[in-house]
């Protein structure tokens, strides 16, 4: 087994022997995005006119939730530096640890959207694009994501500070993956915005790990 | 023979301190004499908007600000990144001393934008692409301040906001991009900044002394600013000491 694979997996078993922990960021998206509707009213055309942003909001909210354990267990043991200091380079470990919290985060989330879409009243086809965007969306906060955990390793108020640096950078993310749906609800072609979105993956799938990679070094 | 001084002479806390003690007084004197100067064409000499009327002179403060807050945010990323790579102590202290000086200079921005929009647009804010984004740049700022200061260890602070201030360079861009796109879907170009009439000679005189102003006035504070994190970094060395024991 690679040493990539064997964090990866190391990460996904330690998630499973507690899976009530690694279930909140699912239940924190699915309770958010439903006081929405609480809060705007009832009105099924509004509801649905609002759906894409409110389930890519709270998706963007509730994978910055979980970012804090990403790798604050494995510093506060030390096995962190251990990881660092072995063979495996500091940009493998970023990529597993980003692959790790996409897996156990991002794709509940994508699972869960159909649920949201309907709740919201959208069609099945604007729900098959909300998830295609959420699918090329959701990664990129993993990795950008993982660059906040590294760099606030440790710090006082780490969780509002990883969302305080994380966030300006993910509204790209936010902008083309809710503007997807929206392009395709008023009837123009949502292809643009997945392009991008699949660029702005790339970027950030080829950057990311390197930066964190950097910022681990800096940190520890 | 005196030697004259070389490129990275003022790098050592110890010149550039001094050299800030004696450029700083100068610096606030431009700064006042050309925000005075600008601010005389501005409102006595340039003259009224055909289709703005008066309210247009904002401008006057609203456009230079603007301008010194992407460039201060360009500025901050440079010296932090040369400070991290080069291991210059100084060029870090530089860029934490201009990080609230660009978060001021966004903010006046902003503020000042709010204050023309209503007279001309009848709305404090429209989500427009250039008030949203430089609204992101002001998250930016915070952003990078709060992880500075959130950070106890001196070099560890300096190297991660280092690292922050260059991939929020890296993401301006396609931050500006993605607004102005989100914003001519979302919304009909009713208003469109871009197609400005010619200005008049005066107005434009106006802004670029208000500019100087701004650029004085941000060298003043960012010396001002780092000529105490210096003191406050180097309190062990021996000139400090004696500085100190000299007051």
């Amino acid at each position: 087994m690679s040493p990539m694979m064997a964090i990866l997996s190391r990460d996904l078993r330690l998630a499973s022997r507690r899976p009530a922990e690694a279930l909140l960021p699912v239940v924190f998206f699915v309770v958010a995005a439903s006081l929405f509707p609480l809060g705007v009213g009832p009105e099924a055309a509004t509801l649905k006119q609002i759906a894409p942003g409110i389930v890519w909001v709270c998706a963007l909210l509730s994978s910055m939730l979980s970012l804090n354990s990403m790798y604050g267990s494995d510093y506060a043991d030390g096995s962190l530096e251990q990881m660092l200091i072995s063979q495996l380079s500091g940009i493998e470990l970023a990529a597993a640890k980003g692959i790790a919290h996409w897996l156990m985060t991002g794709v509940p989330l994508l699972l869960v959207s159909p649920l949201l879409g309907l709740l919201f009243g959208l069609s099945w086809e604007s729900i098959g694009l909300m998830a295609f965007g959420l699918l090329l969306g959701t990664p990129i906060l993993s990795l950008m994501g993982g660059m906040g955990a590294a760099l606030t390793l440790g710090l006082r108020n780490s969780a509002v500070l990883i969302l305080l640096i994380v966030l300006p950078l993910c509204i790209p993310v936010l902008i083309f993956g809710a503007g997807a749906v929206t392009a395709a609800e008023s009837g123009l072609s949502p292809d643009g915005h997945f392009y991008l979105l699949g660029a702005i993956f790339l970027l950030s799938a080829l950057g990311a790990p390197v930066a964190t990679a950097a910022a681990l070094r800096i940190s520890v | 023979m005196k030697k004259l001084p070389r490129l990275f002479t003022f790098a050592a806390p110890k010149s550039f301190y001094r050299l800030a003690s004696i450029t700083v007084p100068w610096l606030y004197g431009i700064a006042a004499a050309f925000a005075i100067w600008g601010l005389y064409v501005g409102f006595f000499v340039a003259p009224v908007d055909a289709t703005q009327g008066n309210s247009y002179r904002i401008i006057f403060i609203h456009v230079p600000a603007a301008w010194m807050s992407m460039v201060l945010y360009m500025a901050m990323a440079g010296w932090a990144a040369f400070g991290w790579a080069a291991n210059a102590r100084l060029a870090s202290m530089m860029a934490r001393a201009i990080a609230p000086t660009g978060a001021a200079f966004t903010f006046l921005a902003l503020w000042t934008g709010a204050f023309w929009g209503k007279p001309t647009w009848g709305a404090w804010w429209v989500w427009d692409a250039r008030l949203t984004s430089e609204l992101i740049l002001l998250f930016l700022y915070l952003g990078f301040m709060a992880l500075v200061e959130a950070i106890d260890d001196v070099r560890r602070a300096d190297h991660a906001g280092a690292l922050l201030a260059i991939v929020g360079a890296v993401n301006v861009p396609i931050i500006y991009f993605s607004v102005r796109w989100w914003n001519t879907l979302h919304q009909g170009s009713s208003i469109s900044m871009t197609a400005a009439p010619k200005m008049a000679h005066t107005m434009l005189l106006s802004m670029l002394l208000m500019t100087v102003a701004f650029w004085a006035y941000a060298f003043a504070v960012v010396f001002m600013r780092a000529r105490a994190v210096v003191l406050e970094r180097e309190s062990g060395a021996d000139w400090v000491r004696a500085l100190v024991a000299k007051k």
